[in-house]
């Protein structure tokens, strides 16, 4: 009883809004809103065929060298500056005004700098996607158990153990909070990218459809990306979940103490 | 309970109560469950992997603010970095982490001026630093300049009200019943990740290349920063409080002006401030990508016409003003919950 009942309450509204949208579709057609059939339809025509070679696979591999560069040099870069406080005064200031400029108008630079080809793609995708990861790590390593690092220095645990079974582990609540916000951003910048003088991908796909009105096609793009996010966050939550079980079972406890 | 709230007299971090009234609010707080308590304190912080990460694209929590982080308190089931001798301790330290900040700045900027003076990189495609400066300076006696940052932040600012109000009005609508929330959650996760840039091309078909299309990017993903922290606002409403006011036979809209709104405040303060660095990556997004006017056309334009000194000082304009609004936000949050404790321990500190 139960399980149905949660069902209903996941299904519900979106049928709701489907039946809405086919209903107010079903007159004449509308120039810009295609039907749910016709999208449907659409949709599998056009991202089923090589277009999934050709546009949707370069793109997916670009997002995933550009996040899993950004976690490397995120967190690499993270634990220096984290555990050093000199290193920290002297790149605060920087850091904090890199991370203010918004990452799309790096484009034009990066475009001059290395070309159009994938590396400025990529690069795109780091520039913007690192900060989230590096400030968090940062802020994770700054805020560790002052006794925990006091007791393991007693212990002579050495530098690659503390690392280890210290630092990454107390830090990593926020990494993962850092690595959530970055997939986001990643995504709309792997679009981005794509929008600019690019022969394939994505974001150049639905800018094509959109361009030759072909505006069935352009939604189901739409669709795609959306569908995209919504996998990437179910991901990153199962991730999360197997990372940081520890954490939440032990916020639990505390809760219910 | 922990152990603490057993003996607090001897608190293992050693900074014993100054006075009197210090100690009994101490004492009070551990009498209220100390570790809810520092919980529901420090909302704005990074108190919840699960609900903050989610939405912050701008986790960096103030520097000067004390540190609580879930993670130590976890560890220990206490604070171990704040206290009056880390304050006096950070005050000495203030002056050599200027200093330092200043060099990295210099440093960074000689690199950038060094770079295209030994060849390693074509100087013109990367004017030395004090080209860009220069223009930048120059930028700011132009009238055009201020007028395309003035088209930017007027997308800005109108995006950033639709989007607060939109998402307020329906969060509380549909925070409070419990039916309601289970309802939507499904649409809004489905809808929350789908990137706004996604809808770029519709913009345009629809809105044109006007100031239109750039807030339709903008109100929708802000939108979605600002419900969600909403939404988790109004679920935290206590419920003994709620409870409390029932009974004392508050109406429904005074419950929600005076139990749920403060409660939420905090929450939708994050998420404002969240929206404001997001509102703007999308205004000048749009600018650069659509050609709304605004800072981002002219950088595109710039690009295109082959003025790469310029370019760079739009770039560098782009960056002061996502510092500004960062700093502004971040003082009107402070200002608008002065009497929210986490402010208050903040400024003792």
């Amino acid at each position: 009883m139960t399980y149905i009942r949660t069902s209903l309450h996941i299904v519900a509204l979106p049928l709701i809004l489907i039946f809405i949208w086919f209903l107010a579709t079903l007159g004449e057609a509308s120039f810009f809103v295609p039907t749910p059939q016709l999208l449907i339809e659409t949709f599998f025509e056009t991202w089923t065929s090589e277009r999934f070679l050709s546009d949707v696979f370069p793109s997916l591999g670009r997002l995933m060298i550009g996040i899993a560069l950004s976690i490397l040099i995120g967190i690499v870069g993270g634990l220096l500056i984290g555990s050093f406080r000199w290193l920290r005064a002297l790149l605060e200031p920087t850091l904090e005004f890199f991370r203010a400029i918004p990452p799309p108008v790096l484009i034009p630079v990066i475009m001059l700098l290395i070309g159009i080809g994938d590396e400025m793609k990529v690069s795109v995708i780091v520039l913007g996607a690192v900060w989230p990861i590096l400030l968090n790590t940062i802020e994770g390593v700054r805020s560790m158990d002052e006794v925990l690092a006091d007791t393991s220095r007693t212990y002579g645990m050495n530098r690659v153990n503390t690392v280890r079974y210290l630092i990454l582990p107390s830090a990593m609540p926020q990494i993962m909070a850092g690595i959530r916000q970055s997939l986001s951003i990643a995504l709309i910048l792997m679009v981005i990218s794509e929008m600019f003088a690019s022969t394939e991908g994505l974001g150049f796909a639905i800018v094509q459809f959109q361009r030759s009105f072909a505006i069935p096609e352009m939604w189901s793009g739409i669709v795609l990306l959306g569908l995209i996010g919504v996998v990437l966050s179910f991901i990153f939550q199962l991730a999360e979940r197997w990372i940081l079980g520890w954490y939440h079972g032990l916020r639990e406890i505390e809760q219910s103490a | 309970m922990t152990d603490e709230s057993s003996s607090p007299g001897l608190d293992p971090r050693g900074d014993a109560p100054r006075n009197r009234e210090e100690e009994v609010h101490r004492l009070h707080r551990w009498e209220s469950s100390a570790a809810a308590d520092r919980r529901g304190g420090d909302i704005r912080r990074h108190t919840d992997v699960s609900t903050s990460a989610a939405l912050d694209i701008a986790t960096r929590p103030d520097p000067a603010a004390p540190l609580t982080s879930v993670a130590q308190s976890g560890a220990t089931g206490r604070a171990t970095t704040s206290g009056p001798g880390r304050a006096r301790r950070r005050r000495r330290r203030g002056w050599s982490t200027k200093a330092l900040g200043a060099a990295g700045v210099v440093g960074m900027l000689l690199t950038w001026e060094l770079l295209p003076v030994t060849g390693l990189v074509n100087a013109r495609f990367m004017p030395p630093a004090s080209e860009a400066i220069g223009g930048l300076i120059s930028n700011f006696g132009l009238t055009d300049f201020w007028v395309s940052v003035y088209d930017t932040m007027r997308a800005w600012a109108l995006g950033m009200i639709i989007a607060v109000v939109l998402a307020t009005v329906l969060g509380f609508i549909i925070g409070s019943p419990t039916f309601l929330r289970r309802f939507t959650n499904s649409t809004i996760e489905f809808l929350r990740p789908v990137p706004s840039v996604a809808l770029i091309p519709l913009a345009v078909l629809l809105l044109g290349t006007d100031i239109e299309s750039a807030l339709m990017l903008i109100v929708y993903a802000c939108f979605w920063q600002v419900l969600i922290q909403v939404l988790y606002g109004v679920a935290d409403v206590d419920s003994v409080a709620m409870n409390t006011a029932r009974s004392y036979g508050l109406g429904p809209l005074a419950r929600i002006r005076y139990v749920i709104f403060p409660t939420a405040l905090p929450y939708v303060m994050t998420g404002v401030r969240l929206a404001a660095a997001v509102a703007l990556i999308l205004a000048i997004t749009a600018g650069l990508i659509i050609g709304t006017p605004g800072l981002g056309a002219e950088i595109s334009r710039a690009q295109s016409g082959g003025n790469y000194v310029s370019m760079y000082a739009l770039v560098l304009a782009t960056g002061l003003l996502g510092v500004l609004v960062n700093l502004v936000m971040r003082m009107i949050e402070r200002k608008i919950l002065s009497w929210h404790s986490s402010v208050r321990t903040e400024v003792a500190a």
